[in-house]
Parts: C-alpha cells; structure tokens; sequence
C-alpha cells in the first residue's frame, strides 16, 4: 500500500512540475526579454506586473476553434502536439532534484540508465514538429519539417558525445550517480562539453538563434504554421518543458545538480536554482544573437561542435585512465 | 587579421548590451495610466480662435487634403460719421475641419495671416463614427482652451520682430514721412 502512494506521490509531483515549470519559464521569458529590450513586457493579465499573462494565454487557446486544413494528413496532423509535448513530461520523470529535507532523492524513477532514458526521450519530442511539418500539407511547413530533420541530424552527434563524455568521467549512466560523482574540477575539466551540450540543446529546442525551423520572416512559422487553438498551446508548452528538461539535464551533468551548502536539506532547492539559471541563458541567448542561416546551422554543427564534443571526449578519457 | 578583434568577442558583446538592457530602466510609455509628456508644439488638434477669423479663405486653399470647409457671409457696418462709406464685414457662418482626412502637416497654422488658428496637444478625441471626426467652429474654438503659451525664447536669440519694430518707433520721435 505504501509502495502504491509513493509512486502516485512521485507521479503528481513530476506532473506537477510539468504544469508549473514551463509556465515559470515562459513568464520569466515575457519579462526578461522585455526588459532586455527596455520594455516592461505583460502588465494587465493579474493586476501584478503581468504574472497572469500565461494563464490567461491558456485560456484564450482553450477557447480556440480547431482547425484541421483538408490538405493535412489527418492522423499524423492530430498526433503531431502530443508526440511534441509526453516525451518532456517523460523525460521529467528520470531527472532528479536531489535531497529533500533528509528524504532520498527527488525524483520520479532512478533509472540505471537515466541519461541514455531522457536524451532519447528528448530527441522523440523532435519527433513532434517534424511530424508536424511534414503532416500539414503546406509548403513553408514542408521545408520546416525539413530543417528540423537537418537539425535533428547535425546536432544530436554532438550533444551525445558531450553527454557521454560526462558518464565516461563519471563511470554511470545513471543521473543521480553521475550528479553524486560530480567535483568542482569538472566545471573546468568539462567546459568544452558544458558549451557544446548546451548549445546543442538549444538548437534541439529549435530556440533562437537555432530557429531557422521556425524562422517566422520566411517561413511563417515553419511546421506550427496550420496550428491554432490547444494545438498550438501544447506545442508552445513542449518548448518551455523543453527548455526546462535541458536546463535540469545541464544542471545534472554539467553543474553538479543539488551540489552546494547544507546540499543533503536543500538540494533540491540548488537543483532549482540551476534549473532556473540555465533558463535565464537559454532566454538570454534567444534576445542577444540573431538567427542563423539554415547552412551556418549545419556548419556550426559539424566544423565547429562535433570537433569540440570528440576533443573533450579524448580529454576526459584520458583523465579517466590516467 | 591584424586589427580584427577576437573571435568571438561579438557573442560577448551581445550578452553585455542585452544585460545592460535589464538593469535599467524601460523606455515604455505607460499611456493610459499615466498621460504623456507631450513637448509644446505638438500637433495634437487644430483650435480656431474665432474671433481671429476673418474668412480669407487661405487656410481652406492652401490645405493639400482638402479638410478645412468655410462658409461666411458679408455684412454691412452703416457709416458712423456723416457722409462717411459704409464698412463691410465677413461674418463667420461655417467652419469645420474633418479630422479624417486632415494630414497634420500644419500648413493651414502657417498661412493663417491672423493667428486664428493655433495647435493644440490634445490628441484623444477618437470617435466612432468617422462623421464625428468633422470638428464644427464651435468644438474648434472649445479646443483654445487647451493651446499652451508660446514656447520661451532661447537665452541669447534675436528680439521677436513686433518688440523690435516697437522699440524702434519708441527711440524715434517721429515716422518719417509722417510730417507733412
């Protein structure tokens, strides 16, 4: 009976992160690219400086009528959200937060294979917009769906060898084990990986200045152009559960997840700090740099990361053996 | 690639401004809440001072869009002295600018030869009909109320040329000419 509380207990607290987190996200989004731009971003939606503003999005998109264009191919138009946003919200399920208040470790299944569990997860929820692209039966959605395939392809080489360079030093697939195994040191030892793995995510996500998938000037908005209404809402939710669920996995791997003082209390609390902050980057980025061309986004991926992720594996092999 | 900065240095630079950005303070305008400062000589509304007016018409010819419509007529003043002439009066009947088709470009202000019309700051006064954008002379001359004083000269400028003429004809004691 205990056993079945527990994990209804995870469960509700992983779903409960999914539905907060990203909504966290997409407000610190709102006003700090606002005010990146001198502007004050949401200010009506809940009296106080706009903090409603998502929720009444959400309900403005509830209200929405859904719209299926005769040229889509149905099935593949309709399942395309949903293959979009489950695979984050699964994701979320192996990725710990650490210690809670003396409890074991935060965290909806400690998975032997944990990091190996949430990249594939990660690289399905790409899926998504692909499906989406190619299922709506409009040319700019085609070429988006294209170019998130030529995404998909450049940088998941990357960004698995930059994981893996870190399980390599760690000597587990396991994220709570390589969080445990994680030393200040590795900040410097893995920082070409730390680059690579994150900008890698970013261009997974598609999130500028990887956002030529989308790229709203030429494509109008690349595979969720026929989208509207819950649809679209959930897609707009996958990119922020997404952006959350790279943040937690950079944290994990790169920034020693809840390491930090009294971390065996608040870990968790240093967890979501992390979280948080690797957020901040990913928004920041999106407002300083402007969007790269379709090819620089090829380039940059196989000149530049994929040459970077095998030297930091040599590196981190060599300190292993050593 | 002497002189070239680093590679990279732009990324850097990009981060810095953009987080310069956020700690300072935003540009925006909060409109309905808080009015806008607006500077003198906005070109807000076009207020008729109508007792300026003496129906010349050249506001009405020299407008590009064709919004200023004036009607008037002529009255007769009988002659005060005996055997004197009678004086004739233009009376304004009509004097409507429509504000859907007026382009602000303030022309009408400047060939006005009796300073009748001025501009005013005020700019809120939408409507829903687009006939109600047509101000009548009677909503024009309301809108005098709200013309500013004229903006202060610049410490050091020339003296305006009314106190200059003026102060010329104080320091000589007669015009002249005017003897005869």
């Amino acid at each position: 009976m205990s056993d079945l509380l527990d994990i209804v207990l995870r469960c509700v607290i992983v779903v409960g992160a999914f539905m907060t987190l990203p909504l966290l996200v997409g407000q610190m989004e709102h006003k700090a690219m606002a005010h990146m731009q001198s502007r004050v971003g949401p200010m009506k939606a809940g009296a106080f400086h706009g903090w409603a503003q998502l929720v009444a999005d959400g309900v403005k998109f509830a209200q929405k009528e859904s719209i299926i264009p005769a040229a889509a191919d149905n099935a593949v138009f309709r399942l395309a959200p949903a293959v979009a946003l489950v695979p984050y919200l699964v994701a979320m399920v192996a990725i710990p937060l650490g210690p809670f208040f003396g409890q074991t470790d935060l965290i909806g299944q400690d998975l032997d294979l944990g990091l190996f569990f949430v990249l594939a997860a990660m690289s399905v929820g790409v899926l998504g917009s692909l499906m989406g692209g190619l299922g709506s039966g409009n040319k700019y959605s085609y070429i988006g769906g294209m170019r998130v395939a030529a995404q998909l392809m450049s940088y998941e080489l990357p960004m698995v060898l930059a994981a893996a360079s870190v399980a390599m030093a760690a000597g587990t697939l396991s994220l709570v084990g390589i969080a445990n195994a994680w030393e200040p040191w590795w900040l410097l030892a893995q920082l070409p990986g730390l680059i690579v793995f994150f900008t890698a995510g970013l261009a997974e996500l598609q999130r500028p200045p990887f956002d030529a998938p989308m790229a709203d000037a030429e494509l109008v908005m690349g595979p969720l152009t026929e989208y509207g209404g819950m649809r679209f809402a959930m897609f707009l939710l996958s990119e922020y559960a997404g952006i959350v669920v790279l943040a937690a996995l950079t944290s994990v791997l790169f920034l020693g997840g809840w390491a930090g003082p009294w971390s065996d209390q608040v870990g968790w609390i240093w967890s979501l700090l992390k979280i948080v902050v690797v957020s901040f980057l990913v928004i920041w980025a999106r407002v300083a740099y402007p969007r790269l061309r379709e090819d620089q986004v090829n380039a940059l991926a196989w000149k530049v990361l994929v040459p970077l992720a095998l030297l930091q594996v040599t590196l981190t092999t060599f300190l292993v053996v050593l | 690639m002497m002189g070239r900065p680093m590679y990279g240095v732009g990324l850097l630079q990009g981060l810095r401004v953009t987080l310069r950005n956020m700690t300072r303070r935003s540009v925006t305008a909060h409109y309905p809440d808080v009015q806008p400062d607006l500077p003198p000589r906005s070109r807000g509304v076009i207020a008729l001072q109508e007792e300026n007016c003496t129906s010349c018409m050249l506001c009405a010819r020299e407008c590009p869009s064709w919004c200023i419509i004036i009607d008037s007529h002529k009255e007769t003043i009988p002659a005060t002295t005996e055997g004197g002439r009678d004086r004739s009066l233009n009376v304004l009947d009509r004097f409507d600018i429509d504000y859907s088709i007026c382009m602000y470009c303030s022309i009408c202000i400047e060939v006005c030869p009796f300073d009748a019309l001025h501009w005013s700051p005020e700019f809120a006064y939408a409507e829903g009909d687009i006939v109600d954008l047509t101000h009548d002379m009677n909503r024009l001359r309301e809108w005098m109320w709200t013309v500013p004083a004229p903006q202060a000269l610049d410490p050091g400028a020339e003296v305006p040329k009314e106190i200059a003429a003026y102060e010329a004809a104080q320091s000589s004691p007669e015009i002249p000419g005017m003897a005869e």
